[in-house]
């Protein structure tokens, strides 16, 4: 046996033993956070790793959390269908804007507008609806009947949350890591380097490129629904817009864009951040948080590209151990 | 928000002329973005909120420190102006070489800085100046004041930084540069100094904006969401760098933003004008007026 494959292993088993040996519910509710926003972080860095800056995802996340609870309170239509729903009026919404993006070669900047835009036009519509959506004040998820608990999604004790975020969240790194050892990880680094070069070789631009997005918009539909369910309260603010998607990029940056634990760590770094923040403050915090997450992407961007797991990984390559062949592999996609 | 929702009213006339005065604020932010695009090659995210600064500095000199409206903007006007340098040298420069991506990327983190800062120091209130400019009725017509200068300060602007790029040694090197980035350092021009001014040229356009703007809506740290965003579209449409196109794409913008929330709320008209952006894409994906490599 591969000694990686023990580690993980021991590792998911420490995590999901967890709960039942440590049952503080402020650390566990955090956790979760953690858990949740990493998996939507991960979604992010699918795309943003191969050069396909997204700050639309603030927009899928939206679309996530609001079309799930619109059904439910509205249809009564369980979570369990909803969520599916959802996700497919993301992808779909992705397919519209990423379409005409990918096939007429809008990049770079002109792909950060448009997406930007996106999760602006979200928000907008999230507000103007007011009538049923709650507008900026928020929305609340109808609480379910006693019993009723698991067709609506809906636990009140933690550690089934815990239990169910790690899921999604292990399902998040695998689908990373199917993406990295794919072809299209190859199409799309060629993409990102040369789309014409990748044209001529033989790649298929449009298609590879809206692979990737499509797979990113659906993970990131299904952490918005989650977080609604999970927190029984979403508001534009919170899972939708500018802001979210730029707090996305903001963690995937610090955490470190090209290794698969780096938007975990990013979502560790942001959340305890955040807690740490609030708790000094109070009430006083609102802004602050905002404000050190502001100073810390410009200086990381400056000084620390690569982010703060990319650059840990970089410095451990100066002094390879010439024996653990798997961990040369992770090195080598830090490198990239 | 709610003036925002006034300033629709129910007639089509009223609402197109309102469209071609919304237009002129709208061009006015896009060619100072565009400006920054053209030249340096960086896109600031954070633009709108250069303005949103720009009108709580108009709105603690004429509130607070009881200065007159005229004497007010030009120093909210020159505020915003070093800010804009500011941001070029702190943020931008350091950035140059490294992937565009990274720069864009950068002034997202700006972005955040100047709301947190707003919300932290100006607190979440709205604000507004206190000044009601008369409205001015044409037959079953009204348009307020305060568009009708928005409009006519926007132009003359415009107007300005035309002149200034097409009549002054600084104005033409700046064009030159956005022709071609690396002739121009062997022809013995000073970049670093042009990225400057140009950083504050592009300030200064945000500042008249914001003096404008602050006019017509209260200023709240997230204003600059509520146009921002379109700015962004206008850009793009017009194609990012062109400055007849985004004139053009702003006014057209503006029509749809001003016909939509004609029939229903506004934050329909930016759906529209969405919509209308992601057609137009299909048609023309460089642009309107995209010069063909």
């Amino acid at each position: 046996m591969n000694p990686r494959y023990i580690a993980s292993a021991v590792g998911l088993a420490a995590l999901v033993a967890l709960p039942f040996v440590y049952r503080e519910p402020y650390h566990l509710h955090i956790l979760v956070l953690i858990l949740i926003w990493s998996f939507a972080y991960t979604a992010w860095s699918i795309m943003g790793r191969f050069g396909l800056v997204s700050l639309g995802h603030g927009g899928f996340m939206g679309v996530g959390a609001y079309v799930t609870a619109l059904l439910w309170n509205h249809l009564g239509v369980s979570p369990w269908i909803g969520i599916p729903i959802s996700m497919v009026a993301a992808g779909v919404l992705a397919l519209i804007v990423a379409y005409p993006c990918f096939r007429f070669r809008i990049t770079g900047h002109y792909f950060v507008l448009v997406t930007l835009a996106l999760s602006g036009i979200v928000l907008q519509v999230i507000t103007a609806t007011r009538d049923y959506t709650g507008g900026s004040l928020g929305y609340t998820p109808n609480r379910a009947p006693s019993g009723k608990g698991l067709m609506a999604l809906q636990f009140d004790d933690k550690i089934t949350w815990y239990l169910i975020a790690l899921g999604v969240w292990v399902l998040g790194l695998l689908i990373w890591r199917w993406v990295d050892r794919s072809m299209t990880r190859y199409a799309m680094e060629a993409i990102s380097e040369d789309e014409d070069a990748a044209a001529a070789a033989g790649v298929n631009v449009t298609a590879e490129k809206l692979k990737v997005t499509l797979i990113s918009a659906l993970m990131t539909a299904l952490a918005g629904a989650l977080y609604c369910q999970y927190q029984m309260f979403i508001s534009p603010d919170t899972v939708s817009g500018i802001a979210v998607s730029l707090q996305m990029v903001f963690a995937v940056i610090v955490g470190g864009l090209y290794v698969s634990f780096g938007p975990t760590v990013g979502a560790i770094i942001t959340i305890m951040l955040a807690e740490i923040l609030r708790i000094g403050f109070g009430t006083k915090a609102v802004g602050w948080d905002n404000l050190v997450y502001g100073v810390l992407l410009v200086v990381f961007i400056i000084f620390l590209p690569k982010g703060i797991l990319g650059s840990v990984l970089d410095r451990w390559k100066t002094q390879p151990k010439p024996t653990e062949r798997n961990e040369q592999e992770i090195l080598k996609a830090a490198r990239r | 928000m709610q003036g925002f929702l006034d300033i629709f009213d129910i007639y089509l006339l009223e609402a197109v002329v309102n469209g071609i005065l919304l237009g002129g604020v709208l061009a006015l932010l896009a060619l100072g973005l565009n400006l920054i695009f053209g030249v340096i090659d960086v896109t600031w995210i954070c633009y709108a909120e250069l303005v949103m600064i720009g009108m709580y500095g108009m709105y603690y000199m004429v509130q607070v420190f009881g200065l007159p409206y005229w004497a007010a903007a030009p120093f909210a006007i020159l505020l915003v102006a070093a800010l804009g340098a500011a941001l070029h040298y702190i943020v931008i420069a350091p950035l140059l070489t490294a992937p565009p991506i990274n720069q864009l990327l950068a002034t997202g983190g700006v972005l955040f800085i100047l709301q947190s800062f707003a919300t932290v120091a100006f607190g979440i209130d709205f604000r507004n100046l206190g000044i009601r400019l008369p409205v001015l009725a044409i037959g079953e017509m009204h348009f307020s004041y305060s568009r009708l200068l928005a409009f006519i300060a926007a132009l003359v602007g415009m107007l300005a930084v035309y002149f200034f790029m097409t009549r002054t040694y600084t104005g033409t090197a700046i064009r030159a540069i956005s022709q071609d980035r690396q002739i121009m350092s062997l022809m013995g021009l000073d970049t670093k100094r042009i990225y400057l001014i140009t950083s504050a040229l592009g300030g200064a356009l945000a500042g008249l904006a914001a003096c404008l703007l602050v006019l017509q809506y209260d200023v709240h740290p997230f204003v600059g969401l509520s146009f921002g965003p379109i700015t962004f579209l206008i850009c793009v449409l017009g194609g990012l760098g062109n400055f007849v196109g985004g004139f053009i794409a702003a006014f057209v913008f503006a029509e749809i933003i001003s016909l939509g929330g004609l029939f229903s709320d506004l934050e329909w008209g930016y759906v529209l004008a969405f919509a209308f952006f992601i057609v137009m894409m299909f048609i023309r994906p460089a642009g309107l007026f995209a010069r063909r490599s």
